[in-house]
């Protein structure tokens, strides 16, 4: 059924809702974590247990996108009680149908539970987790089935289209996004609006838009989760944007590390196609528009958006000189405007609810909300919007729930390899783009990963370097040579081969770096060492002066040995020991055989008198 | 005509031009490597950076020119830039007369790097002169970041190259060989002294004045001792 008026839309949603509204909802969360935990096994299981109930009829069963608090998965929420279940396993689902949905009786262990007060919670919103968060553009991402059109339009789905297509020309839309205040949610912040009008006004009969969806941090899941739990928000967005800067053809690049995304893209495009919002004539108009999907094969530097748009003409994605900006010169030549991800499915949301209202939201400079994906060393790991000018603290701390005790949180990466880590004593800055980047720092894509007090700066520093000196395209001299060489003196460091030459060569070279590079992964690959030197210096100078690795992590710089007064003799770390390089009897404290130990650290793990200690 | 303002001087120059090319219309000099006027320009080797007026620092053999752009060719910031490039490409290519030249006209006289002589600085210049000139196709990059390397397809024999020599006339560093002292383990310095310049001198190549390292000019032959070490002092005493 093609959908040719507003009318139309808004009679087909009425009709969804009326089938829809009366009946209890199961919603299993199928978001990579989730089905990782099995997921998949328990939504199988309930189809069997509804069936047998009696209830199949009765009740929906949903597999939705993510819900967010990935570290207690899996995930299943009821509607419209709102009761949250979380870590619940297949063998749970008999007592969900049997008890919840037959007789009402909820089942208090799935419940979470409130970390302060230790009371079982039975709402989602009472969990403190979701309680700060601010969902926007995950509005629906763990509510409607990904796969499913239907699910979308039922809670208002194409509705910003049809205003746009039919009430606004597309300079008004331009106007309200600019009026909106929103920025790239892909790293660097520029005022989406002003992109829009400068592709507008480039000259050009063919013109395109572009899905950004490589997302490459490592630990960040923002893109896929809202691809994979809401793909049509994104596709909506985009048709906007089409409409906004005239171009007729839309290109998704989303990377093949993310294969159930790109499967819930193609069944949303092909159901896109079979409602009219794809295609010719949309919405009785004369704007028609179609899209494609380009699987990138997984190169982090295919983010910077002109090695995206070679990637796209299926050459090696290399970055170009800019300018020209892909707004004028875009892919195969014509202007293209390039956004990530969350920023086109923030468009859908600007329209129908008002700019004034979406610039409510936020700071003076950065509106809106951000997603994050806090991982690490945090209580509850997964997926957060929060609106933006929250402070780090407030995200870490409340929404995180700080680290599990006796650990203690020491840093935070925000942004990915090309963000920078700021410390404990920096947690009250708002999260905003100017607070950020002035910290050091950066938004970027939105990775955010926790480190505790067992965590080597340095070390982290390394990692990151090791990363990108592999992910640079290795194009220009100093993103290759210097990501290399940052990582050879990063490892001398943690190798305790390091003198304090080396450590001023370090930060010239990161600053040369930063300065000459070709494209923003080299001029913001350093970011991690010279945050890291400029918060954290005091670890550097314990690596060079006094050889010593304050966290306890550079392997080179340690040793395990056994606390004689703490040791009762139990045996237990002896046979564990990959090198027999404990030596002992019963009752008797044991020592560690330096010459063969390999420092790791399984004795320290296994000890339950914490009597391995690390030197 | 666009006007732009380099090093405080005021430029009418055509769209389309290149920073490199008004630079060096205006007769200033800025290094280059990875550019040839023949070949496409490609912004690799980032020895060409100038600072613009917003403090940004870009490669002028790819940056067009822009109404009223400020340009400083070498600011105290270019040149600190610059030679840090520099030291980078010795640490990897000691070798190369081009690269030693260029340590010596920027004052580069250490190389803080462990040394790797790996004979090729990934410019480019060979694949686009194989490519855009000799219309071949033969050799191009493989993998990436620290791994990257220049290579015929899967490192096979190539069907398509005519052993043109074009990637070997235009290579900046495995033609001229630098016949400094201890190669390849530190900067050659000679060119910095005050004493006479270091043509390349080969020992399996004809000396045009017949006899290499003999005539005063060319003060090192490849088995010469180092100029500054006291053997090299007697030795100019002799000459």
């Amino acid at each position: 059924m093609k959908i040719r008026t507003l009318e139309q839309l808004k009679a087909l949603q009425g009709e969804l809702r009326a089938a829809r509204d009366h009946k209890p909802c199961v919603r299993v969360c199928g978001g990579t974590g989730c089905r990782a935990r099995g997921s998949e096994e328990v939504l199988a299981r309930f189809t069997t247990l509804l069936q047998e109930a009696g209830l199949a009829e009765a009740v929906d069963l949903r597999f939705t996108g993510c819900h967010g608090l990935c570290e207690r998965g899996p995930l299943v929420s009821l509607a419209p009680e709102g009761i949250f279940y979380q870590g619940v396993e297949a063998d749970d689902v008999r007592a969900i149908v049997m008890e919840t949905l037959a007789r009402g009786v909820v089942i208090e262990r799935l419940l979470a539970q409130d970390p302060v007060t230790g009371k079982r919670v039975r709402r989602e919103q009472e969990i403190p987790f979701y309680r700060r968060q601010h969902r926007l553009v995950l509005r629906f991402n763990g509510v409607i089935d990904p796969t499913d059109i239907r699910e979308y339009i039922a809670f208002g789905g194409y509705h910003a289209l049809g205003m746009v297509l039919t009430r606004l020309t597309p300079d008004e839309v331009i106007e309200i996004i600019e009026r909106s205040g929103l920025r790239g949610r892909g790293g660097a912040g520029f005022p989406t609006g002003k992109k829009w009008r400068l592709a507008r006004a480039a000259p050009g009969s063919r013109k395109y838009v572009i899905c950004n969806g490589d997302e490459g941090d490592p630990g960040a899941f923002m893109d896929r989760s809202v691809l994979e739990g809401n793909p049509h928000s994104v596709i909506e967005g985009m048709i906007i944007g089409a409409y906004a800067v005239g171009a007729a053809q839309g290109i998704i690049y989303v990377r093949e590390e993310y294969p159930l995304a790109v499967r819930t893209l193609e069944i949303a495009l092909a159901q896109a196609r079979d409602y009219g919002f794809l295609g010719e004539e949309i919405f009785g108009s004369a704007f028609s528009f179609d899209m494609e999907i380009v699987r990138g094969a997984g190169a982090f530097v295919a983010g910077e958006e002109t090695a995206l748009i070679a990637a796209v003409e299926g050459k090696v994605s290399e970055p170009r000189q800019r300018p020209p900006y892909p707004v004028h010169r875009g892919v195969w030549g014509h202007p293209t405007v390039i956004n990530n991800v969350e920023t086109w499915a923030n468009v859908p949301v600007i329209i129908e609810r008002g700019p004034e209202w979406f610039a409510s939201l936020g700071t003076a400079t950065s509106k809106g909300t951000k997603i994050f994906s806090l991982v690490g060393k945090v209580a509850n790991t997964g997926l957060v919007e929060i609106p933006m000018g929250m402070t780090l603290r407030e995200l870490i701390e409340e929404i995180g729930g700080g680290a599990p005790p006796p650990r203690e949180i020491k840093a935070v990466q925000i942004g990915g390899p090309s963000g920078g880590c700021l410390p404990k004593t920096l947690f009250d800055l708002p999260i905003d783009y100017e607070s950020l980047t002035e910290a050091g720092a950066m938004m970027g894509s939105g990775g955010l990963i926790v480190m505790d007090d067992r965590t080597c700066m340095v070390d982290v520093a390394r990692y990151f370097m090791d990363f990108l000196r592999d992910e640079s395209c290795g194009k220009c001299l100093p993103c290759r040579e210097g990501t290399n060489r940052m990582y050879e003196l990063l490892t001398a460091i943690c190798e305790g081969r390091a003198t304090e030459s080396d450590l001023e060569l370090l930060e010239e070279l990161a600053q040369v770096v930063r300065e000459t590079s070709l494209c923003g992964l080299g001029q913001t690959a350093p970011n991690p060492v010279l945050t890291t030197l400029r918060y954290f210096r005091s670890e550097y100078e314990a690596h060079i002066r006094e050889r010593r690795c304050p966290a306890g992590v550079c392997k080179a710089l340690i040793r395990y040995v056994i606390n004689a007064e703490r040791c009762t003799g139990c045996l237990a770390c002896l046979s564990p020991c990959p090198q027999q390089a404990i030596r002992g009897q019963l009752k008797q404290p044991h020592v560690i055989d330096q010459e063969r130990c390999i420092k790791c650290g399984i004795c320290h793990e296994v000890c339950q008198f914490e009597a391995v200690e690390i030197v | 005509m666009t006007r732009l303002y380099i090093n405080g001087i005021e430029v009418d120059l055509e769209e389309g031009t290149t920073l490199l090319e008004a630079v060096e219309h205006l007769g200033i000099e800025i290094p280059t490597l990875c550019f040839h006027p023949g070949l496409s320009a490609y912004g690799a080797c980032r020895l060409c950076v100038v600072e613009l007026g917003d403090g940004r620092l870009v490669s002028a053999c790819t940056y067009p020119v822009q109404e009223g752009l400020q340009v400083r060719t070498h600011s105290p910031r270019v040149l600190r830039a610059r030679r840090m490039l520099i030291e980078l490409l010795l640490s990897i290519c000691p070798g190369s007369k081009r690269l030693q030249d260029l340590a010596a006209e920027h004052q580069v006289e250490r190389v803080r790097f462990s040394v790797r002589d790996e004979r090729c600085i990934l410019c480019g210049l060979c694949v686009r002169m194989c490519a855009e000139q000799m219309m071949a196709h033969a050799i191009g990059f493989v993998n990436r970041g620290y791994r990257r390397r220049i290579t015929t397809p899967f490192d096979l024999t190539s069907d398509v190259c005519r052993r043109c020599g074009g990637c070997l006339y235009i290579c900046p560093v495995c033609e001229l060989r630098c016949q400094g002292p201890e190669a390849p383990s530190v900067v050659c310095g000679s060119c910095m002294t005050p004493a006479p310049t270091c043509p390349p001198v080969y020992e399996d190549l004809a000396c045009y004045m017949g006899a290499a390292g003999e005539c005063g000019t060319c003060v090192r032959g490849p088995r010469t001792p180092d100029r500054r070490s006291p053997d090299f002092t007697r030795r100019r005493e002799s000459v």
